[in-house]
């Protein structure tokens, strides 16, 4: 496939390891934010051929991840209202509230269809005028503008039985959390690339300028990765910090201003809780007061249950930097991809199932 | 966090939508977050939307940092076999 | 069981199967053919080696493109047979029907069903109707049993694999699932990727005609072939290395799984076969499974070795390796 094969060329990827071996001498802690960097990361085994003195942190960015357990639970008790219809992305499926999931629900009988866009959403609305039909809406900046799409469709058309109940967050007001914390000590951030897609470059200037931490935004390719971490040794022998673009197929400095447009038309930011970092000031963001009538979170008057966390879970620290799933005491044994306990097993692209599933070996195991 | 794919637009329809190659699959994708698509340029295609063209000035761009890493012949000869392929 | 209820994944091939089959089945109907755990039963009648099995065919969309429901009916039952190197011979068919089920639909699965049969040499001997209420079931399910004559001297097992052993794939991997999934509703994209559905007997019976040193033979179908040769590698006790370079995978396939976010090694197959087969021997057996038409993109794709135990690593393009594990639950297709 062409702008992606490319990208896994193993003589170009030699290459650039051998190039990372000859300048990289500082100890180093990079953090890939995006939770698909994650997966590409542990998939090839990107850590193997890395010298030792570079290590890489996973950080919270996986929305599934990131949803709160009572973001969860409230979605669930909407599934299960009568007249219906609850469509989702299939990452959604498996991920535990406090005491279940959509995917058991599916099983108790309540109407959850799994969609591969919001396209087929608004399909199910207008095929069951009868039916009240919401959209699970979690993603970041790279879903958010598809989203609002949807929502304006709906009105052109005016479609009155498509809802959507958000859960969308913003990153880097996430990354500006995590840095005020200041629980890990960063060299560099991996920034994401589809995200950036949308956003450009400027919105992660502060953290080159006010944190001194370099960042490089980066495709998924394995060769975009190594390249990505190519331009953060340099920068970090170099004393610089600055925002790079290492993903220039993609992302452009602007980013896709017609898509930020369409977002800031529909949604407006807001409050938001993030799992294991708590309530982050306009993180999230939600209907504008205009878009009220498609708000699942104000249409549906659901009894949610109090929320529970489960004891002995390291999400939080985990999608914090803090922790690494190895070091999570349920790792692998209560908790496994097929009886998650925490999000970062479920999510394909949480820290831990990437972990679990493409567990890294040593030669000589 | 955002599974996106490289797609080819290989027919504009009716309402902002466009048939768009991905690997062997075709599938509708909405162009509305994307400004004058043309048919043969590529897009990526996140839920069933075009989030962004494919830089193809870029690409060459970074293709061309890698040439400076190591030896031009040999990047040279790997560009061919792509295009062959 | 952590679950209570049965949910969609417990059928998916996956872990959750697993359990289901230790926890459950194999309490109550245990003895020493059944642990096993093959996909056929060996059995003893009078001192003649015979093949038994049985599989049921749930497949939505019933009709796809390379096949439909009918002709997966007798290929997977005639797979599994030819998996312990039997030569398939008679099968049973059972319908349950849902109320309002078109006759022409019928007439079109029972009619691939004679194709597939006259193909593999099987005959379809005996059979059972069922008529259910509408919504008891979707549209048609097919239940088939087949039996199949082993040879005397052919042992063939899924414990068999040996230290040094090569192992052998027939094809390019995930059609099937591809195909299928491409018809989904909700989820259509058009590919011109077809079902690979097809019966394997012949392929095999070439293999042994060549080699006595063929170890284990499985058809890669739920679960992909990395469950499959998980399960191999925990039969055998032993250790499988594949490379990822050398698994074949259609454009269409790896495209729809770029799209979607699917692993290949997790999507279903419905005409392909894994051999672990004597190194000695293993240049001699692509060779033949080259000729046959089901095997024309054979390629020998790994080996098996000591340890880690029960594990399958994947040596990927970078040189580096990684476990690969069994497919826990269902692959939805997802955004992130």
């Amino acid at each position: 496939m062409r702008y992606l094969s490319e990208y896994r060329d193993p003589t170009i990827a030699k290459k650039l390891i051998e190039d990372i071996k000859k300048i990289s001498k500082k100890p180093v802690k990079f953090m890939e934010v995006c939770g698909t960097h994650t997966v590409s990361i542990s998939k090839n085994g990107i850590r193997q051929v890395l010298p030792e003195n570079i290590s890489l942190l996973s950080g919270p960015g996986c929305p599934v991840c990131v949803t709160a357990n009572g973001d969860i639970d409230k979605a669930i008790a909407i599934a299960e209202a009568p007249g219906v219809i609850f469509t989702t992305f299939g990452d959604m499926m498996k991920v535990p509230g406090s005491y279940s999931s959509l995917s058991e629900k599916s099983a108790d009988g309540a109407d959850i269809r799994v969609v591969y866009s919001t396209l087929d959403a608004l399909k199910i609305a207008k095929n069951n005028p009868d039916k009240k039909v919401v959209f699970f809406a979690v993603g970041f900046e790279t879903t958010a503008p598809t989203i609002a799409l949807s929502i304006l469709e709906a009105e052109r058309q005016g479609i009155k039985n498509y809802f959507i109940y958000s859960v969308h967050k913003m990153v880097p007001p996430a990354m500006a959390a995590l840095l005020n914390l200041g629980e890990v000590k960063l060299d560099g951030f991996i920034c994401p690339g589809h995200v950036s897609a949308i956003i450009g470059s400027k919105p992660y200037e502060f953290i080159a300028r006010d944190h001194k931490i370099s960042c490089v935004i980066a495709g998924f390719e394995p060769i975009d990765i190594l390249q990505s971490i190519s331009m953060l040794v340099k920068q970090v022998e170099n004393g610089e910090a600055k925002v790079e673009i290492g993903y220039k197929r993609g992302v452009s400095s602007l980013g896709n201003t017609k898509a930020q447009e369409v977002m800031k038309k529909v949604f407006e930011a807001c409050d938001a809780e993030w799992r294991g970092i708590g309530v982050i000031p306009e993180s999230g963001l939600s209907l504008r007061t205009n878009f009220e009538g498609f708000d699942a979170s104000k249409i549906f008057d659901v009894d949610v249950p109090p929320t529970k966390e489960h004891l002995g879970c390291s999400c939080g620290e985990i999608l914090r930097g803090v922790k690494l799933p190895y070091d999570c005491k349920l790792f692998g044994k209560a908790c496994t991809p097929e009886n998650p306990i925490g999000p970062c097993m479920v999510s394909t692209e949480g820290s831990c199932a990437a972990y679990y599933r493409y567990g890294e070996v040593v030669d000589g195991v | 966090m955002c599974l996106a794919v490289p797609g080819k637009v290989v027919r504009l329809k009716d309402l902002d939508m466009a048939d768009v190659e991905i690997g062997g699959v075709e599938t509708e994708v909405g162009l509305q977050l994307v400004s004058d698509v043309k048919v043969g340029e590529y897009v990526l295609v996140h839920a069933g939307y075009a989030i962004n063209k494919i830089d193809e000035e870029g690409a060459k761009e970074m293709m061309k940092l890698f040439e400076e890493i190591g030896e031009l012949d040999e990047i040279a000869k790997l560009r061919e076999n792509d295009e062959i392929s | 069981m952590n679950h209570d209820k049965i949910i969609l994944a417990h059928g998916s091939g996956g872990k959750l199967s697993n359990d289901l089959l230790k926890n459950i089945f194999l309490k109550d109907f245990t003895n020493p053919i059944l642990e096993k755990l093959d996909d056929m039963a060996i059995l003893n009648l009078n001192g003649v080696k015979v093949a038994f099995t049985t599989d049921s065919y749930v497949v939505n969309p019933i009709f796809f493109n390379g096949g439909d429901i009918g002709k997966l009916a007798i290929c997977g039952t005639v797979n599994d047979l030819s998996m312990s190197g039997a030569v398939p011979k008679y099968i049973s068919a059972a319908f349950v029907i849902e109320e309002g089920f078109p006759v022409d639909d019928l007439k079109k699965i029972t009619g691939s069903m004679r194709k597939a049969a006259e193909e593999a040499g099987v005959e379809i001997v005996t059979g059972d109707t069922k008529v259910v209420e509408k919504g008891s079931a979707d549209k048609i399910f097919i239940n088939t049993a087949g039996i199949g004559l082993i040879e005397s001297g052919i042992d063939i097992s899924g414990s068999n694999a040996k230290v040094g052993d090569r192992v052998i794939l027939s094809g390019t991997i995930g059609d099937h699932g591809i195909a299928i999934m491409s018809r989904r509703e909700g989820l259509e994209f058009k590919t011109g990727l077809k079902s690979d559905c097809a019966p394997l007997n012949q392929l095999v019976q070439d293999m042994l005609q060549v080699s006595e040193k063929i170890r284990c033979l499985r058809d890669p179908t739920r679960g992909g072939l990395a469950t499959i040769l998980n399960e191999i590698a925990k039969q055998s006790g032993v250790s499988i290395c594949i490379k990822e370079e050398k698994i074949p995978v259609k454009e269409g396939v790896g495209g729809a799984c770029e799209m979607l976010g699917f692993d290949p090694l997790y999507v279903a197959n419905e005409g392909k076969l894994i051999a672990v087969v004597d190194s000695i021997d293993a240049e001699k057996v692509l060779k033949a499974m080259k000729k046959n038409k089901y095997g024309k993109d054979s390629q020998i794709i790994g080996e098996i070795a000591e340890s880690p135990k029960g594990k399958v690593l994947l040596k990927t393009f970078l040189g580096t390796r990684r476990i690969i594990d069994v497919l826990v639950g269902e692959q939805l297709p997802r955004i992130c």
